[in-house]
C-alpha cells in the first residue's frame, strides 16, 4: 500500500463492498430463478440501485481518505442511475403488458 | 496489515462476474424480447459496478469516466430497445 489508510475506515470501505456485492448478487440470482417477467424486473431493479448506493458510497469515502480528487463523478453516477434505471424499467414493462394484451385478444 | 480493501474488492468484484454470467444466461435463454432487453440492461450495471471496483482496487481516478460513459449509453440502448418492442420504431415521425 503506497497511501496507508487508517484501520476503521478500511473496515468501513471493506464491510460497504461485500455487502453491495452481496446486494448486486442476490439481484442477479433473482433474474435467474424468477418464474415471471415482473418478478425478474422486480429482483433486478431493487438489487441494481442497492448495490451501486453501497459501492459508490464505499468509492466515496475512499477518495475522502486519498485526497487526490473530489468526489463528483460518484454523485453524478448515482443521480444518473436513479433517474434512468425507474424509466428504463417502465418503459420495458409497458411493452411487456402491450404484448401479451395484443396475444390475449388475438 | 491486513489489506482489507484488497480483499473486498475482490469479493466483490467476484460477484459482479457471477452476476454478468446469470444475465447472459438470462439473454440467452429468455423467453420473450423483454427478457432479453432487461438481461443486457443488469448486464450493463454490472459491468459498471465491475469496473468502479477495479478503479478501486488499482487506486486511479481514471476509471470512473469509463464508468459514466457506459451508465450513459447503457440507458440510451436499453431505452432504444424498449421504444422499438413497445411500437415498431425507435424514432416515431
Amino acid at each position: 500500500m503506497t497511501t496507508a489508510i487508517p484501520f476503521i475506515p478500511s473496515l468501513i470501505i471493506a464491510t460497504l463492498l461485500v455487502i453491495g456485492g452481496i446486494i448486486t448478487l442476490i439481484g442477479s440470482l433473482g433474474l435467474l430463478r424468477f418464474p415471471d417477467f415482473t418478478g425478474r424486473i422486480h429482483a433486478t431493479t431493487l438489487g441494481n440501485t442497492l448495490g451501486t448506493i453501497f459501492v459508490l458510497s464505499a468509492s466515496i469515502i475512499l477518495s475522502w481518505y486519498l485526497d487526490d480528487r473530489v468526489f463528483f463523478h460518484e454523485i453524478v453516477i448515482v443521480i444518473f442511475l436513479f433517474i434512468t434505471s425507474p424509466v428504463s424499467a417502465m418503459l420495458l414493462m409497458r411493452s411487456y403488458t402491450l404484448r401479451q394484451e395484443r396475444i390475449e385478444n388475438s | 496489515m491486513l489489506d482489507y480493501i484488497s480483499l473486498a474488492t475482490q469479493f466483490a468484484a467476484l460477484c459482479f462476474a457471477l452476476g454478468i454470467v446469470i444475465c447472459t444466461i438470462r439473454i440467452f435463454k429468455g423467453p420473450s424480447p423483454q427478457d432479453r432487453a432487461w438481461g443486457l440492461d443488469a448486464m450493463y450495471v454490472n459491468c459498471m459496478l465491475l469496473i468502479l471496483t477495479l478503479g478501486m482496487q488499482f487506486r486511479t481516478s481514471w476509471y470512473y469516466d469509463i464508468a459514466l460513459l457506459i451508465a450513459l449509453f447503457g440507458f440510451v440502448g436499453t431505452a432504444a430497445l424498449a421504444k422499438f418492442l413497445l411500437r415498431g420504431e425507435v424514432i416515431e415521425p
